[in-house]
């Protein structure tokens, strides 16, 4: 019994030194000690202020764009074997929920040719699914798997584009996430904690940032009206002007005519450096993933002397001519500054959203209001704390102590976790705590009632103590395992707030049952130890 | 001390007066619902635009409302609303509608103008200190500091200006500074400082605490996500309990609760809160103290029917919550003063979530009772009669239900 009480004792001690480290790590000084327990309990941005955005990937922009460059192969294929066909379009799609509905229709293959088509498709093409409208039009659409696939991957890429944009605002904290299933749900959770103005933030992420490289049909004209004045008022098939991004105060404006599919998008673009030629000349080189680099080979290959516009959100940074056949690493010489390569780089570095993007939600809360919350929330807090003390100790005298002891490991143990989990605490999760502490105020006040029950019985203090906890003990493991039953479903299910409260509830309760039954036994065993004729009990 | 020592009161045989309260609470918060047209919604679940505006004095209401219609720039009615709280009686929340993920942005910006417009100087080309960023205001004081003389390092400027905002965001002033003069007690703030501060920034009688927009998309998913997770936590309770029990507990217990959180939710309309992402936490919580309640006090049951089998069960059902009265009014009463204390001190942000409690506590108190526990009575009691009517087996029949409980209970 005494061997077992020194264990005991051990484990408390330990868990208590693991949670206070994992709260306030070793501090040297006062100031040390405020500023660990400041980095370790992160407070949400509900309490603490800042900005949070919610935005929706338009996954259907990256299904289109897939379907255009398979429509642009497809011609070339076509050409090459020498299938004729008519028109070959892909509509327009306005909202993610259409993103399934995306489709390359191709009209007028010759009947006698049909097999011929279908072979190329089939050998070729084989994500898409080949439906024939009629003996001449045909319906080419993604596989489910693919499509799916390709709407993860591009909110996937969107988190790190948004992620790598986000860092240039230099905060200490931020967090740039997945919102929802994957697959089911196409949304990005921006969190910056103490920025109170979201127009910066919005501005670096960009409403659509797309990074084209397009080829230049003509150009440079000093107006769009001369331009369209120039082409008889209507532009060419497949072509769009395009205004180059001012630089500084460089006087009047520059329009290009370019064509709409571009080349190569930011997709394909893996990396992208400043640099200088052998002549100490400021240039700006860039790599290009596999197939992007096939691609970028065969065009540069046969458009030699040509120009290409890397265009970024439908402005035009930079335009330079192809010199040579380029396939997978290139490089853009010829630059006038090095602010102007290093600019260049970080365009092409930033890459491109893979699909526009949509404000779903955006919330700001200024710094005064988080300081105001935390600064109630402490003072109700200590407040209804120190009430259940108060009562606590009136009410059950010396074993009181018991209960508050439980309590304030409880509270440590929670905020341990807390921090071991880098989890950040937010108004629900403080709800959670609430009713944790509800529940641990209740699993003292069960046993400590059993007690006094087996007392009022006759049975000596040590086998009251004893039969208190034992009976206690089935109640709180039903209380408590309802809870974390519930838990579990919200944390499933819900979303969110939903979740933080699930999560902080949950550890609550398990830390519960180790103060209140183990921790509070143990102390009361200590009490005891070696007192076996002692007949009354402080309670 | 000990205030509840063998009690021996008759609850269940006071059980109608509750119940009947109960249908009379349950009807008036439904009849409220259909009168108002409707649950108050927040912005978490409606959609909307929403601004928490603080004022140096109180705020001129109808200067507001008047601002905002006249300037036309907003799409959707505008709502402008005081708080009565003491602490917070020079805030507004200024309300749009939102019809299109399209105009969160816009709207947004519309309303700010306008508020610059009827309450700001945005013509006089100063900086208003009292909505200032930290860059803001380092890159507003920076060419000037450095023209009038005043020496100072990049880290030493952004550390003035921290302090100034820091001061300014601080209680009492919270977000709110009224006199320029103010900031000359900091320290580092010289009289070099002062001077440019003076000269570059004014101090608008306003400032935005709070903008919240949130697009009708969002609003729908987190209604339904929150009530489809709270009712298959039910069911997870409801199947625990019924595992442990017997599945007529599981089923009373879920409808004890039930009944809590419909009561609260008819309490909200009756008293025109709102009903946003705080008050579903607030909700979860309840949920989960009322059954936890329930529990304590079915165990008891559980336990007595092992030992007092000859007991009828209402009157074992009795002894049951006398004997956990204590612990009942204990753990209620200090969980209350808690939530009072969170309802008095806690501020706006904790109001609707600490109103949700006290009322919850004080229903999932006495639902676990006088609800719950009488329905694990009539059902056992209609059984019962059942047996005892039916006519061949009738002796059989009787020592069986008298058995039944305990037996099946005991598992």
């Amino acid at each position: 019994m005494k061997n077992n009480l020194t264990a005991r004792t051990v484990v408390i001690v330990v868990t208590l030194l693991i949670c206070v480290f994992g709260i306030i790590g070793l501090p040297k000084s006062g100031a040390d000690l405020a500023k660990n327990f400041r980095d370790n309990i992160r407070l949400g941005l509900d309490l603490k202020g800042g900005t949070h955005l919610v935005l929706e990937i338009q996954v259907q922009d990256a299904v289109k764009a897939d379907a255009d460059q398979t429509a642009e192969r497809l011609k070339e294929d076509l050409k090459k074997q020498n299938v004729a066909w008519n028109s070959m379009d892909t509509p327009d799609v306005a909202k993610v929920e259409d993103a399934d509905n995306v489709a390359i229709t191709i009209k007028g293959i010759p009947a006698t040719q049909s097999s011929a088509f279908r072979g190329i498709v089939s050998e070729r093409y084989t994500p898409y699914i080949l439906t024939a409208l009629n003996s001449t039009d045909y319906s080419m659409k993604l596989k489910p798997t693919d499509l799916n696939d390709l709407k993860v991957d591009t909110v996937k890429r969107s988190v790190d584009t948004i992620g790598n944009r986000i860092d240039q605002l230099g905060l200490a904290e931020k967090s740039v996430q997945q919102y929802g299933k994957a697959g089911s749900k196409f949304e990005v959770l921006v969190q910056l904690p103490g920025v109170d103005d979201p127009a910066r933030a919005k501005e670096l992420i960009g409403t659509a940032a797309v990074l084209e490289i397009c080829d230049v049909k003509e150009g440079p004209f000093p107006s769009k009206e001369g331009a369209l004045a120039q082409k008889g008022g209507i532009l060419p098939m497949g072509t769009k002007l395009v205004r180059s991004k001012p630089r500084g105060t460089q006087d009047g404006e520059q329009w290009y005519l370019v064509a709409k599919t571009p080349v190569i998008t930011g997709r394909e673009m893996r990396n992208a450096r400043a640099g200088q030629d052998e002549f100490r000349k400021w240039e700006t080189n860039f790599s290009l993933s596999q197939d992007g680099g096939r691609r970028f080979g065969r065009y540069t290959e046969a458009n030699i002397g040509n120009k290409l516009a890397v265009v970024l959100d439908n402005q035009i940074v930079s335009v330079a001519t192809i010199q040579s056949k380029i396939e997978d690493s290139g490089r853009i010489t010829g630059l006038g500054s090095e602010e102007e390569s290093v600019d260049l780089s970080r365009y092409l570095r930033s890459g491109s959203l893979p699909a526009g993007v949509q404000y779903n939600e955006e919330r700001s809360i200024g710094p005064s209001l988080g300081a105001d919350s935390i600064h109630q929330g402490i003072v109700a807090g200590l407040a209804g704390l120190l009430a259940v003390v108060a009562v606590m100790l009136v009410y059950y005298k010396r074993s009181g102590v018991n209960a508050v002891l439980a309590l304030a490991l409880n509270t440590v143990i929670l905020l341990a976790a807390v921090s071991y989990f880098h989890a950040v605490l937010t108004l629900p999760g403080i709800a959670g705590i609430i009713l944790t502490i509800g529940m641990a105020v209740d699993s003292n006040v069960l046993i400590f009632e059993r007690i006094r029950e087996e007392l009022r019985t006759g049975k000596s203090v040590i086998s009251a103590v004893d039969n208190g906890f034992r009976k206690a003990w089935w109640t709180i493991v039903d209380t408590h395992v309802t809870t974390v039953v519930s838990c579990a479903f919200l944390f499933l299910f819900g979303e969110g707030p939903v979740r933080g409260f699930a999560v902080t509830l949950t550890i609550g309760l398990i830390a519960n049952v180790f103060t209140a039954v183990f921790v509070s036994k143990t102390i009361f065993d200590y009490e005891l130890a070696g007192r076996r004729q002692l007949t009354e009990l402080s309670i | 001390m000990e205030l509840f020592k063998n009690t021996n009161y008759d609850f269940l045989g006071k059980k109608w007066p509750f119940i009947i309260a109960s249908l009379v609470l349950t009807v008036a918060g439904f009849a409220s619902i259909l009168m108002q047209g409707g649950l108050k919604f927040g912005i978490d679940f409606k959609g909307g635009t929403l601004m928490t505006v603080k004022f140096s004095q109180k705020p001129p209401l109808e200067k507001i409302r008047s601002a905002f219609s006249r300037s036309g720039k907003i799409k959707g009615e505008v709502s402008v609303q005081n708080f009565t709280d003491p602490q917070t009686q020079n805030e507004v929340e200024i309300g749009t509608e939102l019809v299109n993920e399209k105009q969160l942005a816009a709207n947004r910006q519309a309303m700010a103008e306008v508020l610059a417009a009827t309450f700001a100087q945005p013509g006089s080309g100063k900086l208003d200190l009292n909505s200032a960023s930290k860059d803001a205001l380092a890159s507003r004081l920076r060419d000037p500091l450095a023209r009038s003389g005043v020496p100072m390092a990049e880290p030493q400027l952004q550390k003035v200006v921290a302090d100034i905002l820091d001061f300014r965001d601080t209680p009492p002033r919270s977000g709110l500074i009224a006199d320029l003069g103010q900031l000359s007690s900091l320290p580092g703030v010289n009289a070099g400082i002062m001077g440019t501060l003076k000269q570059e920034c004014y101090l608008a009688p306003y400032t935005v605490k709070k903008t919240e927009m949130v697009g009708p998309k969002v609003g729908a998913e987190l209604q339904n996500k929150a009530v489809l997770a709270t009712l298959y936590a039910l069911a997870g309770m409801l199947a625990y309990i019924a595992f442990r029990f017997e599945w007529i507990y599981g089923l009373a217990a879920v409808i004890a609760v039930f009944h809590d959180t419909l009561i609260t939710i008819g309490l909200f309309s009756i008293f025109h809160e709102e009903i946003s992402m705080t008050v579903i936490a607030a909700l979860l919580t309840l949920v989960g103290y009322s059954m936890n309640d329930t529990i304590v006090i079915f165990d008891r049951i559980r336990e007595n029917l092992k030992i007092m089998r000859r007991e009828p069960l209402e009157s074992l059902m009795n002894k049951s919550v006398n004997q956990t009265l204590s612990r009942t009014i204990m753990s209620a009463g200090l969980t209350f003063l808690t939530v009072v204390a969170l309802f008095i001190w806690g501020g706006p942000v904790l109001h609707t979530f600490s109103f949700a409690l006290v009322c919850g506590i004080t229903v999932g108190t006495y639902s676990s009772v006088f609800i719950a526990s009488p329905i694990v009575l009539f059902w056992h009691n209609y059984t019962d009669s059942r047996k005892r009517t039916a006519p061949v087996l009738a002796a059989a029949a009787r020592t069986d239900a008298a058995r039944k409980s305990p037996s099946k209970a005991v598992k």
